[in-house]
């Protein structure tokens, strides 16, 4: 398997499955194309409401796991407390998958042109956090 | 001693009360939420009550982690995680006994509402479930199933003049006080439906 095989994946968490799955493709398109880390969305409950659905967000986590480690990104309320579950109980997600304290548009950006440049997890999640640190005015 | 069947009973009550409550539950969660509570919480518990059903479990703690678990999986708001973390941490900490004591679910439910604390990083006083579970915990000692239910009926009564510091309600800062919580409130119907399951007199 090469670097590129195993590189981190990266779950966007939003209470909208349009939101998820928008950010999703802006954070794709912003790292420059081509071949992308793994990417995927969950958002939403499954019959398309706002809510967060577990079942998603393990599903989602599995589909991106090469081996590197998930990093996790989330908007708020239900998002987070699902995540931080799932993390507490320990066999839910894949082994390592942690949860970003990043702002989630800002964050999901830096996560994938990080994890797509080939970064390890915990290089993943410092610039994912470091977003917060971007002043707008 | 409280056996499966008791802890069975206690989910099967929960559902038919949630199942009940749900329209005021949401009504409660219109002004101050996203009026989602009781058609949320009526949802994972029919889920709970119908995997009980299928595949009972034998023992109070495995009773009480596969509803959690279903909670987490079919709720869709906040309220999933939390319960479901509540009943999780809870069922854990009465480990694979076939019969538990009064004392030890004192234990168990104290260890599940820390747990809960963690999760949501809430306190007493912030206007949230905690507000009727803390003084339930509190109260029901080594098994009053009744102090505990009126400890949290109360505590749920009291969050009416509180401000909201946890949640969406608490984006309304001011305009969240003068309205009773939706989940101390469907925490204090958890405890009313222990009591019930635990036979205790109205």
């Amino acid at each position: 398997m090469t670097a590129a095989d195993r590189r981190v994946g990266i779950v966007l968490v939003s209470h909208s499955r349009e939101v998820a799955e928008s950010v999703a493709r802006l954070a794709a398109g912003l790292s420059g194309g081509g071949d992308t880390a793994p990417v995927a969305a969950a958002g939403g409950t499954p019959d398309g409401g706002l809510g967060t659905s577990s079942d998603l967000v393990s599903a989602a986590a599995a589909s991106v796991d090469r081996g590197a480690g998930v990093a996790v990104l989330v908007d708020l309320g239900s998002a987070v407390l699902t995540v931080k579950a799932l993390l507490a109980e320990g066999d839910e997600l894949p082994e390592a998958t942690r949860l970003v304290d990043a702002p989630f548009v800002e964050g999901a950006v830096a996560a994938v042109v990080t994890a797509s440049a080939g970064a390890d997890l915990d290089a993943v999640v410092a610039a994912a956090s470091e977003a917060y640190a971007y002043r707008k005015e | 001693m409280l056996d499966a069947d008791f802890f069975r009973r206690w989910m099967t009550i929960a559902a038919a009360v949630i199942d009940r409550e749900a329209d005021r539950l949401t009504e409660l969660d219109s002004p101050i939420g996203d009026a989602d509570h009781g058609s949320n919480m009526q949802r994972g518990f029919a889920v709970v009550r119908a995997s009980l059903d299928k595949e009972p479990p034998d023992t109070p703690g495995a009773v009480l982690m596969l509803a959690g678990r279903q909670l987490i999986s079919t709720v869709g708001g906040a309220s999933g995680p939390l319960y479901g973390t509540l009943l999780r941490r809870a069922g854990k900490a009465l480990g694979d006994a076939a019969e538990v004591s009064g004392a030890d679910l004192a234990r168990a439910l104290r260890t599940g509402v820390d747990a809960v604390a963690a999760l949501g990083g809430a306190a007493p006083g912030d206007k949230t479930m905690l507000d009727a579970l803390v003084p339930a915990v509190d109260a029901f000692g080594e098994g009053d199933f009744t102090a505990a239910r009126a400890a949290a009926e109360h505590g749920a009564e009291a969050t009416i003049p509180l401000l909201a510091r946890k949640g969406r309600a608490s984006y309304l800062g001011e305009r969240s006080i003068g309205h009773q919580d939706p989940g101390a409130t469907s925490s204090a119907l958890l405890f009313g439906a222990l009591a019930e399951a635990a036979g205790a007199g109205e």
